[in-house]
């Protein structure tokens, strides 16, 4: 049984959620949006759902839209405020994630002007840019994630929507790392989007959801019947909806068990890191994601690493999951200005509450051993 | 004790389905689209699921788009051919799905020329109806194979070789029909599908586009992030979800013959018991329609009454999609039912595990129901 050290990419369904779900799956239950018993039954389970989900992140009931996932809410937040205001610049951030970044370049294509907000070697936007070009004029949107995927910077989006509606711009935060390990207050962050997703979280796959305030205005970006208020048409995965809001409850009770146990192991990694030589840890010294730790081994391929530790048991990343069939270094870390070379030898490790200091261990003399075999480093 | 008889709406799920998720479920999960080991074993799961689809329909693997639903698969078709296409006419028809219908509003919002094709009394569409709808500029035909409310039966099979002639891209929402109907991607050239899982015995939540490969359909994505999919529909994939509705599929498949042939002895005797009930209107035409949808109205009765009056059993007025809205069935108004008449409709849609008991215990509740509203109306 190899040792799972890839949450960033997804986490295992918490027994907790799975226990939530199995009664959706065995009794007949019905479409949410029927309106006999059976339909009501699925629908109240709905409801729950979406009280617990809006309890985990600060927000209101009526403010939780269910989608298919993180993609989708992404999808539905950055073309939807995009639809609504024609005409006005969407800002992404340089590492966001490829939902948000590929969702926004989709726009620039069909002619919707849109610029990258440039970010520094520490992760953070470059908040002196951001400012100036709101000031410019005529940004409809501003897009940036509240802890990244790769590096697990944290990054201020307090900041960043009191300066959207400065200059009177939308704010969209994608939260799918975040929820779960930092406390998320959707009412008082004045964000006025934040995408989720369930499986990121010790919840189900196929599940997510975009929180969108009240009065907010953007478009639907899928058709058919008018469920979740207008905003998204389909009918309800009830199971994985169920799933998702009991993943939320969990959350809520152990965000702070979890950090603990998660930084704890992160801090036993990367002391042992530094002992090596031509190690770099990136964004360090910065607010992270208690979980993860992204680093790269001068003169290493990270791909290739990345199949060296799984021929040695361990299952990390050298990034974003959904890069990792291009072979191409993390956009995230030349973003931040680091060179082609180094963002190469990119290795994540993300942990979660079943990892174990024997585990962190282990992965370090497996990266002992793997340091001196020749085919983990570059040609 | 509620008697559920709004299979249309959602079916249970099937235990070989349940079972499928389960085990995913109860596994370690991992991301298919990661580079190790667990990533490896759920892409494993995934492609399995893939190839039981494909084959339940004909078709080949890499054919199979998962999607988040029939609803998406709908809009990735239809939004994803215009675009690719760069526009032109879409032609569809008054009694698609929402799904359908809404893209295709949504479409005409933007300037897209959109025009529908009506269905004739026995609530079918006639080829010859198509024929002369289309346009020299029509980019995209929509058309569903089985209707959601009165069961009616496209002529899909004749309607592809029209298209074919004609040079127009067919696509076929097939959400209802899978697991109903035999259908063969190598016989008919549909250019696209939409399945549903849900509709037959899967999973809420997954679905997928059929989407050929020679004479190659390109759509343009809808969703955009990582690529996955082909490049056609990105997220991360639901393992759980897909190996339920792989299974699913691969049941429905063989399951067809005699799920149909205990549809068609629930529906007979459905039928019967409800003939000669004063004011009875068949929206369903036992030739033209697949036999777990029987669609009924009463005239002379006011259709809320009628549901009050019926709420043991767990059935419909129209579409489950349609619901949250407070009118009458649009499908039903466009075979010639007046609104009230279209307001008064029941939908029965049987499974798997419906009794006759069930039909019998269903036509005494109607049955009293229409004597005593109709005594009232009096």
């Amino acid at each position: 049984m190899p040792v799972y050290l890839d949450h960033n990419a997804t986490t295992p369904l918490h027994p907790e959620a799975l226990e939530a779900m199995q009664p959706h799956l065995t009794k007949p239950f019905g479409n949410p949006a029927s309106v006999h018993r059976f339909g009501r039954a699925a629908h109240g389970a709905v409801q729950r759902a979406r009280g617990e989900v809006a309890e985990l992140v600060g927000c209101r009931q009526d403010e939780v839209i269910f989608t298919s996932g993180g993609t989708e809410s992404d999808n539905l937040a950055v073309k939807g405020a995009a639809a609504a205001q024609p005409g006005r610049t969407v800002l992404y951030g340089a590492t966001e994630h490829p939902a948000a970044l590929e969702a926004a370049e989709a726009l620039r294509e069909a002619g919707t002007p849109v610029e990258v907000i440039p970010h520094g070697a520490d992760g953070h936007p470059d908040w002196q840019w951001l400012e100036q070009r709101l000031h410019q004029g005529d940004v409809g949107l501003v897009c940036l994630m509240a802890a990244n995927n790769e590096t697990g910077v944290v990054v201020d989006t307090a900041r960043a929507a009191e300066l959207a509606h400065a200059f009177d711009a939308l704010l969209h935060v994608d939260a799918v790392q975040a929820a779960g390990k930092i406390a998320l207050d959707f009412a008082g962050s004045g964000a006025d989007m934040m995408a989720l997703s369930a499986h990121k979280l010790f919840g189900p796959r196929g599940v997510g959801a975009l929180i969108l305030r009240a009065g907010t205005t953007i478009h639907p970006q899928m058709h058919g019947g008018g469920h979740e208020g207008g905003m998204r048409s389909g009918t309800l995965n009830a199971p994985g909806i169920v799933g998702f809001g009991a993943a939320c409850r969990v959350a809520v009770r152990d965000i702070a068990e979890r950090n603990t146990h998660c930084r704890a192991l992160r801090d036993r990694l990367e002391a042992g890191l530094q002992q090596l030589p031509d190690v770099t840890i990136f964004a360090a010294e910065q607010e992270r994601l208690s979980n993860t730790c992204q680093f790269g081994l001068h003169g290493f391929d990270g791909e290739a690493m990345v199949m060296a530790f799984d021929r040695e048991g361990f299952a990390v990343s050298s990034g974003s999951a959904c890069q990792s069939e291009h072979g191409e270094p993390s956009h995230v870390l030349l973003g931040m200005g680091l060179p082609r070379d180094l963002a190469k030898a990119a290795v994540r490790v993300s942990l979660g509450p079943d990892n174990s200091e024997a585990d962190i261990d282990a992965l370090l003399s497996a990266l002992a051993r793997i340091r001196e075999t020749p085919m983990a480093a570059m040609a | 004790m509620s008697i559920y008889l709004d299979h249309a709406a959602s079916t249970p799920l099937a235990d070989e389905a349940r079972a499928a998720m389960l085990a995913q479920l109860d596994g370690p999960g991992a991301n298919p689209a990661s580079d190790h080991a667990p990533g490896a074993e759920a892409a494993t799961a995934v492609e399995a699921a893939r190839a039981q689809i494909a084959a339940a329909i004909g078709a080949q693997p890499e054919e199979i788009v998962f999607t988040s639903g029939a609803t998406e698969a709908d809009n990735l078709a239809i939004k994803g051919s215009l675009e690719f296409l760069g526009g032109g006419h879409l032609l569809t028809t008054r009694i698609e799905h929402k799904a359908v219908l809404d893209a295709a509003s949504s479409l005409a919002e933007q300037g897209v020329p959109v025009s529908y094709v009506e269905p004739a009394a026995d609530g079918r569409v006639r080829v010859e109806d198509i024929a002369a709808a289309l346009r020299p500029d029509t980019a995209l035909l929509s058309v569903m194979w089985v209707n959601n409310e009165t069961g009616a039966i496209n002529p899909i099979a004749e309607i592809a070789a029209l298209c074919a002639e004609r040079g127009v891209r067919l696509h076929v929402d097939a959400a209802q029909a899978l697991g109903r109907l035999p259908i063969d991607m190598a016989e008919v050239p549909v250019a696209l599908m939409s399945l549903s899982a849900h509709k037959c015995y899967g999973p809420k939540g997954i679905g997928a586009l059929f989407v050929r490969r020679r004479p190659r359909a390109r759509v343009t994505p809808q969703m955009h992030g990582g690529g996955h999919e082909q490049g056609m529909r990105s997220g991360t994939l639901a393992p759980h979800q897909i190996a339920g509705f792989g299974a699913a599929a691969e049941l429905a498949v063989t399951r067809r013959e005699a799920d149909y042939a205990h549809a068609a002895g629930l529906a007979e005797r459905l039928r019967g018991g409800l003939e000669g009930m004063p004011g009875l209107l068949m929206n369903s035409g036992p030739a033209a329609c697949v036999p777990h949808i029987v669609n009924v109205a009463f005239d002379g009765i006011h259709g809320e009454a009628l549901r009050a009056a019926t709420a043991e059993l767990a059935v419909a007025s129209g579409s489950a999609c349609s619901a949250a809205e407070a009118e009458s069935s649009y499908v039903l108004r466009a075979l010639g039912r007046s609104d009230r008449q279209a307001g008064a409709a029941l939908r029965i849609s049987t499974g798997r595990d419906t009794t006759t008991a069930d039909i019998d215990r269903a036509v005494a509740v109607i049955g009293a129901a229409v004597e005593r509203l109709r005594a009232i109306a009096v």
